[in-house]
This record gives structure tokens, sequence and C-alpha cells, in this order.
């Protein structure tokens, strides 16, 4: 019984842990599918969003709610800037070139929040910090919960976003074909830099949702890395697919730190990649791909 | 003598029928053209025969050997060469290098050789240098051999992908939309290229075209295709006086259009 | 302006284009050969690791600036030339035999991991070989067996012809030699039809193959030459760095290694060797100036990634040619003087094109 018990927490533990991949993936998916670029600065803009929440929480002392729409807020309006100025220049470069420019502009970012919050880890006070709830006689912690409750949400609030609305039809359809859009009179670049926001915004969700677990600090955009894992194994073009591959990483993870010695936890998300690349690289839920001549 | 051979070949994208038992066979020497309204599956039988795409069903024979699953670098190997709609050369590589990459089926030295530069090697990119010479002096490419392909205006790239092919010294060639972005002049020349190319060279052509007056110029026979089926296959005259294919160009009704 | 008048075939494929590339090649040649007697020791070790960096940064060259495929995980085998010859040496083996052994061995790894990632996108490439680069440095810091863990490893003394090579200049000349043969071995690749076949497939994967390139083939062994090089480099490094600590491979150095080839000038031997000395000087230029910058700048823990960040961001957005296509225009400038036109190194604009079918 108690084995059921630890395995069931070890359960929660992982998907709490895998929405977060799950979300930071989400982020890489949809610019992915907008613009075929790969924001490897993905995990770097949530710690930035992470930082601006504590910002706004502790030391402004804004309610909880309040900061964390606001974070949320500022980090889009950052992620559509950094679309408008930066990633704009390079469309029609080599794919490599974007990975190493997102590379380098993570590198500007960790030091840019080290300047300015400095190298500790940091943490606010969050409604779910320290509390559990007890579920038919399941005592879990309120924070992993509050983590997958916020990404259910968010994933429904996303899909009513892309389906009902003018705006988020409009990305679909610059998505799946930005010339046929253009001439539909979609303004496609004003919609990429708006996804690139929806991106932001959803990463500093991500960092928002995770203080309460894991405390803020400069090095925690290398999630992304983990978050990778959650991408592929989705398809990387796959909206829900992206969230159950990162709930598989965060539970294979937790798992692999249960049973495996100590530090071979972190890797076990690089491992799962590499296997998922050379088993299925199309992913679980694939889109068939191939260059059009 | 029959060079190349399409048998009852199709091919689905999901559940679209691009291309429908199409069946047509290239005799040596012909330049053969392929006709239809934009979407009929032209470009998609170029993609089969150079095996960028797989076939559903059909068989694919050239010189009376079938190669319906050879893998697509093989191909220019076993001498069909082809062009692209919109320009596939190598941009940031000179025009003598573009050109050199074509005689890459006919290099036959070893990777430690290369790595060292042994005078086997040296003699063998000699050579190539020489076929290559041969197509710059026929398609009168001297003067832009050290220019980078991006730095070329598109006329010359349409002139030099045509002479990237040459280099593999193809027995059948694929032009795909030879003229499309040329001006009349150019298109024109293109038309005398590809006479002499069939007549010098003889090389068999097989050729997707938009350009009406360019596929009676030069076309012994052509294939018209619409929505990936055969319309009609004759002389370029007997094909565009067909009902069907005057049909399928004005937008009649066509009865088993879907 | 110089006007070559050419008579010959042969001299597209020399290596030197003209008697003025023999002559300055030639001083550069003397030049780096005497320095030692001309230095001090600090710098002569600094420039053999600018070497060392420049043996790696050709190797990667050949895979993104000519090929077209990026790593994120050359660290690692770095790492593994590193292990392969230390360990070697260790057991009692020749230097003379462990370093092609050290190169050998991290090519046949580099094909192993490439020929299943090859086969996807680059996108794919880029995470898979930076989670490969990661899982590498968990088994150096794990397998202590054989790498020491945190402890470190002593790496032996290198004998060659029973002359110990020791101190800066030793590693100096050997890495020298090194550097001079992967540089021949590369021009004689690029001239040869598996170089042009890496740059066909770097600008257009499917016309390559219509021209009988077999991709997967061609790419593994871009990617195997690559590894290899980078693992000569590492087995100079071992040395170089004298004890090998595990965690000296991680993902920051494979990051340096992309910056040297980037920040060189894509698709250029000569921007490897210049991106090399870039990415090994500045952090000495950072440390000399570190205590007169205003307002603490230099007293920033973050200062030299931040500076690498802001350096390869700046190269991609505004100078994509490089330290080398800064030097050919500045060549150019001078050669057509006063004529210089604003447009003659201006890019075409780019547009999106689509990998996706449909």
């Amino acid at each position: 019984m108690e084995d059921a018990a630890r395995i069931l927490q070890l359960v929660v533990n992982g998907a709490a842990s895998g929405c977060i991949y799950g979300l930071i993936a989400l982020g890489f998916v949809l610019i992915y599918k907008a613009t075929e670029m790969v924001n490897f600065a993905q995990g770097d803009v949530m710690m930035l969003g992470g930082f601006v929440a504590f910002s706004l929480i502790a030391n402004f002392h804004l309610p909880y709610w309040v900061g964390g729409i606001l974070a949320i807020l500022i980090t889009a309006a950052f992620g559509y800037a950094l679309d408008a100025l930066v990633l704009r220049r390079v469309i029609g470069q080599p794919q490599f070139a974007v990975v190493m420019l997102t590379l380098g502009l993570g590198f500007i970012f960790r030091a840019a929040a080290g300047i300015t919050w400095g190298y500790d880890s940091v943490g606010f006070n969050t409604p779910f910090t320290n509390k559990t709830a007890n579920i038919g006689g399941l005592v879990l912690g309120e924070d992993n919960l509050s983590i997958i409750i916020g990404t259910v949400l968010l994933c429904g609030v996303l899909y009513l976003f892309f389906s009902k609305t003018r705006v988020g039809v409009a990305m679909q359809a610059a998505s799946q074909n930005q010339l046929a859009a253009y001439y539909m009179g979609i303004p496609v670049r004003t919609i990429f830099s708006l996804i690139w926001a929806i991106s932001a915004g959803v990463a500093c969700l991500a960092g928002i949702l995770l203080s309460p677990v894991s405390m803020i600090d400069v090095n925690m955009g290398f999630l992304g890395i983990k978050a990778f894992a959650a991408a592929v194994i989705g398809g990387f073009g796959s909206i829900p697919g992206s969230l159950i591959g990162g709930v598989i990483v965060g539970i294979v993870e937790q798992f692999a730190g249960y049973k495996l010695p100590a530090g071979f936890q972190e890797v076990t998300s690089n491992v799962v990649l590499l296997l998922m690349l050379f088993i299925r690289p199309q992913g679980l839920f694939a889109e068939r791909m191939g260059k059009r001549v | 003598m029959i060079l190349f051979q399409a048998e009852d070949l199709s091919v689905r994208f999901g559940g679209i029928r691009a291309v429908d038992s199409v069946s047509f066979d290239v005799r040596q020497g012909e330049v053969f053209s392929i006709i239809g309204p934009n979407g009929a599956g032209k470009t998609t039988i170029f993609n089969l025969i150079s095996r960028i795409y797989s076939s559903t069903s059909g068989r694919l024979i050239f010189e009376g050997k079938e190669f319906t699953r050879t893998p697509a670098y093989q191909i220019a190997g076993l001498g069909i060469a082809r062009t692209f709609q919109n320009i596939e050369l190598f941009p940031n590589a000179t025009l003598l290098q573009n050109l050199l990459i074509g005689r890459h089926c006919h290099s036959r030295v070893g990777f430690a050789s290369e790595l060292m530069f042994l005078p086997s090697v040296r003699k063998a990119e000699l050579r190539h240098r020489e076929r290559v010479e041969d197509v710059i002096a026929f398609l009168g490419l001297e003067r832009h051999r050290e220019s980078l392909i991006a730095n070329l205006p598109y006329g010359v790239r349409k002139v030099v992908e045509l002479g990237r092919a040459l280099c593999i010294q193809p027995k059948l060639l694929l032009l795909d939309e030879p003229s499309s972005g040329l001006n009349v002049e150019e298109t024109e020349g293109m038309g005398f290229w590809i006479e002499d190319i069939k007549k010098d060279l003889g090389i068999t052509v097989i050729m997707v075209e938009h350009d009406m007056s360019l596929v009676n110029q030069v076309s012994d026979r052509v294939m018209a295709l619409n929505y990936g089926k055969v319309l009609a296959m004759g002389t370029p005259r007997e094909v565009q006086s067909h009902p069907e294919v005057v049909k399928a160009y004005l937008g009649g009704e066509v009865e088993n259009a879907a | 302006m110089r006007y070559l008048f050419r008579t010959q075939y042969q001299q597209d494929i020399a290596l030197w284009r003209h008697n003025g590339d023999r002559f300055w090649y030639g001083l550069l040649a003397v030049l780096v050969l005497v320095a030692p007697a001309l230095l001090g020791e600090f710098y002569i070790g600094e420039l053999g690791a600018v070497f060392i960096f420049a043996i790696a940064g050709v190797g990667l060259m050949l895979l993104v600036g000519y090929t077209g495929l990026i790593s994120l995980g050359h660290a690692a085998f770095l790492g593994i030339g590193a292990y392969v010859n230390a360990v070697l040496l260790a057991q009692g083996v020749p230097f003379l035999v462990t370093l092609p052994l050290a190169g050998l061995f991290t090519a046949l790894c580099g094909a192993a991991i490439g020929r299943p990632t090859l086969r996807m996108s680059g996108l794919y490439l880029a995470i898979a070989t930076l989670a490969f680069g990661s899982i590498v440095g968990t088994i150096f810091q794990k397998w202590t067996a054989v790498t020491g863990g945190f402890d470190g490893f002593a790496v032996p003394t290198p004998y060659v012809f029973g002359i110990a090579i020791e101190g800066a200049t030793g590693i100096y000349y050997v890495s020298l030699v090194v550097l001079a043969f992967v540089l021949w071995v590369s021009a004689n690749l690029l001239r040869s039809p598996t170089g042009r076949a890496m740059v066909a497939i770097r600008d257009s994967e499917v016309s390559a193959q219509s021209m009988g390139i077999h991709l997967a083939r061609y790419k593994t062994m871009a990617f195997a030459i690559s590894a290899g090089m980078t693992g000569l480099a590492g087995a100079l490094f071992a040395h170089y760095v004298r004890y090998l600590a595990p965690d000296a491979f991680d993902v920051l150095l494979s990051v340096q290694f992309v910056t040297i080839v980037f920040v060189g000038g894509l698709g250029s031997l000569r921007g490897a060797i210049l991106g090399a000395m870039f990415v090994r000087l500045l952090p000495q230029f950072i440390a000399v100036v570190r205590d007169d910058l205003p307002f603490g700048i230099g007293r920033l823990p973050g200062l030299e990634p931040s500076l690498f960040g802001l350096v390869l961001v700046f190269v991609i957005l505004f100078q994509p040619g490089g330290l080398n296509g800064m030097w050919l225009k500045t060549k150019h400038w001078f050669q057509t003087f006063p004529f210089k036109r604003q447009t003659s190194f201006r890019r075409q604009k780019t547009y999106a094109k689509s990998e996706r079918l449909r």
C-alpha cells in the first residue's frame, strides 16, 4: 500500500514537472509551426518571466493574481518585441543561424537577469506554497496540483483562442500557408510577432507556476533543454503532443530519480530524447513533412 | 526503340490521387512533352521518375530495367538527369562548382586518396573539368564561369541548371518548365538548345511545359494530363485539338473530373 | 585588383592561387615557427591553445560551414579524444599511436551518432547533438574507473622519437603540425568530389540527391571527419590542460566551438582560424581590461558568456560573413579604392523557404 502511494506520488510529481516541460515545449512548437524557427532561448524567456513576476509580487507587493497576469503581459510584450526587432531579420537564413542566434540571445538574457536580479535563487509567496490537499485520502501538494490545473486551463484557453477567435484562426492559417494567408489579407508579420508574444506569455506562466516548487534563478532556463525531449516526443508540430510528451518525460524522470543512482536523473530526458529520435524521429503524433520542389 | 516506360503509375497523397494510372513510353531520341493545367500532376510524374516520391503502384522501366524502387541518389547514375521548376542550384557555389557537382556520379576516386589529393584524383579532376568546359562552351556560359550562382540573373541560372544536368551526360533528360520565368527571347534560345540537345547530343528529353509555342517548336509527341489522368497523347497538333484537352484548358465540363 | 591569367585547368585546383599567396603564407609559416624564440612562455601557451581550438574549428567548419549541418555536442568529441589519448598514454602506448587513434576513435563515435540523427532536419540534429553532449558529459563524470571522476586525471607526458613534449613550446609545435595537417587535408577534401558533395548538400539536398549524391553517406562522412578532427584537438587539449577534469566538456564549450565557426565566417577555412583566435583571446582580453572598465562592469560574473552571446547575435544579424567576411571587404575596399560601391556586399533579400511538404 505504501508502495502504491509512493508510486502515485511520483506520478503526480512527474506530471507536474512534465507540465512545465510541456508548457516550454508548447512555446517551441507554437513558434516552430508558424515560422519554422526554434527558439533555443525559450527556457530563458521563462526565467525572465519568473523574475518579472518575482519583482511585481515580492518587490512591488502586488497580489499574486494581479502580479502574475501583469508579468505574463509584460513577458508577452517582450516576446513581441523580440520577434519584431530581432528574429524578423533572419527570416530566410539557414535554420542553424536561427539556432545560434537564439542561443546567443539566451546568453544575453541570462547575463541581463544576473545583472538585474542577482545570481541568488529567489522565490515569492503563492497561494499554493507549502499547502497540501487531501483528495480521497491522498495527500498531494497544492503546488503540484496548481501546475497541473493551470496547464489544463491554459490549454482550454489556447484551444478556444485558436478555434474561435479571428486572430487565432488567422494564426492557424498563417502557420499552414504563409503566402496564401498573406494573399487573404492576413498581416502575416504581425501575426508571427503575436505568436512570439503568446509563446513568451506561456513561458512566463510556466515560470510562475513553477515558482512554488523550485526557486527562480538565472540558470533555470536550462530546463528548456528537457523541454526539447517533450517537443520531440510530441512530434514538434503538435500542441497536445508536446504536453503529453512533457508529462511522459516528467514521469520517466521521477522514476529514474527513484530507481537509479544520483546524478542520472538529470540525463534521463536526454536519453529519452535520443531514443525517440533513433526509433521514431517523427514523434508520437507525426505529421509527414518533406521539402516541396 | 523504347528508352523509358511508365506502366500504370499512380501516387496518392492522403486522399488525393495526384497521378492516376498513367502509362506512357518514350522512344530513344525524341522530345516528349507533358502538358496540362496547374495541379495536373506533371511535376509529380518527374518527382516519381527521379524517385523523390515513391509511387503507390505501377512500374518505371529504363532501358529495359525496372527502377521503381531504386534509391533517388542512384537515378543520376542510371543516366537520368533533371532540372527543377523553381531552380534548385547550389547558390553559394560558383557556376563551375555547380557544373562539377553534375559530374559527381562519374567520380570513382577513393576517400583516402581525396584527403591526400593523390595524382589519380588530380587526373580525374582535370578530366571532369574538360567535360564541364565542353558544356560551358555548348551553352556559352564562359563569361560567368567564376560567378556565384546567387549573383547571376534568373535567365542565366535557368541555363546553368540545364548545363548541370548535361554534365551528368544523361541518356534521358527531364526538363521541368524550362521556359518558366524566361522572356520571349530567352525562351526561343531555350528551344534551340533543346533541339540541339536532341540532334547533336542524341539525348532523349521529357519536358513539362506551359508555353505552347515552345512545345510545338520542339516536341515530337505530347501527353496531356488533367487531375492526374492522361487526357490525350499524340503529335502536338493532335493533342491540342483533342476535345478533352480543350475542355480542360477552357474550364468546360468534364464528366470524370473529381 | 589582381587579374589572374590562366592557361591551364591545373591552376584552378592548385592550393595557392598565385605567388602572392605563396609569399604571404610562407612568411606567416616562418613567423609562427620562430615565435617561441620571440614570445614569452605565457603567450606561446595561449597561441598553442588557439591552434588546438583552430583544429576543432576547422573540423566544425567542414560540418557547419561546408555541409550545412550543425552540432551542439562537439565538446563531447573533444572530451572523447582527450580521454582516449590520455588513457592509452597511461597504458604505455606511444604518443604517435595514441594521437591518431584518438582521432580515429572519435571519428567512429561521430559516425555512430551521426548515422541515425542525420536522417532528420537540421533542427533535430542540433537538439540531438545537444542531448548527446550532455549524456557524454555525464558519462565522463560517472565513469570514475576510467576518468577518475571529479578528482580528475593527470595526463602523462608524451614522447615523440624519445623527446619529451613538455611545456608550452612542446605542445605549441605539436599543435602547429597537427593544425597544418588538418588544414591540408581539409583543403584537399574541398577541391575533391566529396567536398563539392558537401557544399551541394548544404545548398540543396533535393538537387544534390538528383546529382547522384548519397545524402546519408556524405553527411555521416562529414560528421565523422568533423568529429575526428575535434578528437585530435581533444588529444592535444589533454596535454595543454595537463589535468583532465570531467566537467570541462560541457554545453558551453560546444557553443564556444560553434561560435568559432560563426564569428570566423561560415564556409572558409581561414575563418575557422580567425574564429579560434577570437574565442581564445576574448577571455584573455577581458582579464586584462577587467579592472579598468567603468562602473564595475568588469567584475560582473556573467560578463564573458554574455559577451559571447552579444558577439554571436551581432555577427548573425549584421555581419554574416564573420571575421573572414570583414577581411574580404577590407581587401575589396583597398583593391578597388576609391570605387567601392555601397551595394558590393549588400545581401540579397531573403525569403522564408519552407522545408515542409505543404
